[in-house]
């Protein structure tokens, strides 16, 4: 599913798992810090921590992506 | 602040983003320009600028192709008009654009790809000549800067309700990021980023249907909401449409299977260079083959993250939503609302930038496309066949770089334009459409039958398109038309157009019909590459099933079927 692969330069999904690595980072470190700084209002369903699990996925999922598309592999 | 059990609702703005939020946003805007100033050294050459190299995977294609249409006002838009006409709206993403891509794959993607062509208009002009190429080629150029330049208001406009952002400040910094990145590196750059905000659109909107449907209490429990708040005929996509008063929409099933299933999706999906110079920029045919039916696979599933918020809306928000002028009138919330509200019930910091982004990227990928398009009009079916006929590449691919300039500062003037003059985006949409459905029948005779003539497909395409603004005209200065253009005095606008494109395509094939048999066709051998009967198409009988583009198209059809069923 890549782009590119045999000149060396950098594959799509490489950039998509540093996008998702990244918002995943922040998304996740969010839901932590209002895991202990409960907001005055809160979003509803707030006790899912949707943006703790989400964020987590987003990281993993980017992570993955970032180590198997990681140009320094080709 | 008004409490609607979301998070944070101010008076100016729907949302007001913590600073995680906007460091999400920024970040986006500074990876796609870093993609683009990557690229810069890849676009050298005419096919690499225009076509991004013809090296694009099917899966990169296929996203592509997806992504260029997914823009933010579609999301919004749908979303909203789920909440006002229920899952009617799901029919613009299933029988409204399944058959059309799987069509396109299966049977218009080779001569395409085999005629080698760069657009649209190009394979008009192998095909017919010159006279509807350019026709074509004029017609899209400043239909699609134009349209452009309404989304692009549109979005500012969307930015000032939901963050209280400056109107200049969203239309210039993100039309400019789409300038740079494009400009650098031409189609592969604006493919790249078409890809990253496909998957940025779906990481950012997918967490409201996942906790809508869980505040809802699964579908079965949503489908009574529905009905209590609004009606029970908005969960049912088939069983309403036997009569126009049966349904929140105002349409019969004929105009959705004729006019949209038919032409008017066809005519989008098949001859609007805008989505399909994507697929053009696959590496081999059976790429390109594959790539719409990729597309239609996803496309499928789109309406689990737009009109399953809308349906969503109407069960859980504790308001009622209006429409515009209702909204403004009384300082309440319109139906176009309904997407924002949605994700800032559900998103605390964080999610919320992420489903910012993803707007903005679904905006961004939208105007992309249609100045990518513009730039290889202009430059090879204008600029080329008009103006300078004999030029090294290497000027071509300079006018290039500046006619996406050029596009975005006509996309920008006209953003402005509408700002001044609002009744201004009604007409110029009408415009668009006059154009595609006849479009759509010059090109399907064109690639099916031999006997079409250059004077057939010319005045075909002529007609059709005159016919159509004669007949929106019609209704226009005397509203009791509708009964003949729609068939029933109680169709809505959406019916007015579906028939109004039915007919403009029967006009356009009888008129080429006719004058072709009076004219007289092109030999065989002119013909090669560009006809069904007078092209070889390359077997696949020796690629194993599970890569054929029609054993997927099979499956993706199945689950069309299934799915109109489900929800009937």
């Amino acid at each position: 599913m890549r782009l590119m692969r045999s000149d060396g330069s950098i594959s799509i999904w490489f950039f998509i798992g540093v996008s998702l690595l990244v918002n995943g980072v922040l998304i996740f470190g969010a839901g932590l810090y209002q895991l202990s700084h409960p907001p005055a209002v809160k979003v509803v369903l707030y006790d899912y921590h949707a943006n703790v699990w989400w964020g987590g996925v987003l990281l993993i999922i980017g992570l993955l992506y970032c180590l198997r598309y990681n140009p320094k592999r080709a | 602040m008004m409490n609607l059990g979301m998070a944070t609702i101010t008076g100016d703005r729907l949302v007001h983003l913590a600073p995680v939020d906007l460091v999400i946003v920024v970040f986006y805007f500074v990876l796609v320009l870093a993609i683009g100033f990557y690229l810069k050294g890849r676009s050298n050459t005419g096919e690499d600028f225009f076509l991004a190299g013809r090296e694009m995977t099917a899966w990169i294609a296929g996203l592509s192709f997806l992504s260029a249409n997914l823009g933010a006002l579609e999301l919004m838009g749908w979303a909203a008009a789920s909440y006002q006409y229920g899952i009617l709206a799901a029919h613009w993403y299933w029988i409204g654009a399944i058959p059309a891509m799987l069509f396109l794959g299966l049977v218009m993607m080779p001569f395409y790809y085999i005629s080698k062509t760069h657009s649209v208009p190009g394979y008009l002009k192998l095909r017919f000549g010159e006279s509807s190429s350019v026709l074509s080629a004029v017609c899209f150029a400043f239909m699609t800067v134009l349209m452009s330049g309404i989304n692009m208001y549109a979005m500012a406009l969307v930015m000032k309700v939901v963050l209280g952002w400056d109107i200049n400040f969203s239309i210039w910094v993100s039309s400019l990021t789409v300038a740079i990145y494009v400009t650098l590196g031409g189609l592969r750059s604006a493919i790249f980023n078409e890809v990253l905000q496909f998957i940025l659109i779906w990481a950012g909107a997918l967490v409201i249907p996942v906790m809508g449907l869980i505040e809802a209490g699964g579908w079965k429990a949503l489908q009574l909401k529905v009905a209590q708040n609004a009606s029970v005929e908005y969960t049912h996509l088939w069983s309403t449409l036997g009569s126009f008063k049966d349904n929140p929409m105002g349409i019969h099933w004929t105009g959705i299977v004729f006019g949209l299933g038919f032409v008017i999706s066809f005519a989008y999906w098949t001859t609007d260079f805008l989505v399909v110079q994507r697929v053009l920029a696959a590496k081999d045919l059976r790429a390109a083959k594959m790539a719409p039916i990729i597309g239609a696979a996803f496309k499928m599933f789109v309406p689990f993250i737009v009109i399953l918020p809308g349906l969503l809306g109407l069960a859980v928000l504790p308001v009622k939503l209006t429409g515009e002028a209702v909204a403004v009138a009384t300082g309440g919330h319109s139906y176009n609302e309904v997407l924002p509200l949605m994700l800032a019930r559900y998103c605390g910091p964080g999610l919320l930038g992420l489903g910012i982004t993803a707007l903005i990227a679904g905006f961004m990928s939208g105007m992309a496309g249609n100045v990518s398009a513009f730039s290889t009009v202009w430059t090879y079916d204008i600029y080329k066949a008009l103006i300078k006929k004999k030029a090294t590449d290497a000027h071509y691919v300079l006018m290039g770089r500046w006619s996406t300039i050029l596009g975005v500062l006509i996309s920008i003037g006209t953003a402005y334009l509408v700002m001044s003059f609002l009744s201004i985006m009604d007409y110029v949409q009408a415009l668009f459409s006059f154009f595609v459905a006849p479009l759509f029948g010059t090109v399907i005779l064109g690639m099916l039958w031999k006997r079409a003539t250059a004077a057939g497909g010319f005045w075909g395409l002529l007609a059709g398109t005159v016919s159509s603004v004669g007949m929106w005209a019609w209704v226009k200065f005397d509203p009791t038309a509708l009964r003949y253009v729609a068939l029933s005095a109680n169709a809505k606008d959406m019916a007015e157009n579906m028939y109004r494109a039915l007919w403009s395509w029967i006009i356009c094939v009888v008129v080429t019909v006719v004058v072709s048999m009076a004219t007289k066709p092109k030999p065989d051998s002119e013909l090669v590459g560009l006809v069904y009967g007078a092209t070889e198409i390359p077997s696949e009988a020796e690629v194993p099933l599970y890569h054929k583009p029609v054993f997927w198209a099979v499956v993706v059809t199945i689950v069309f079927i299934a799915l109109n069923i489900i929800f009937w």
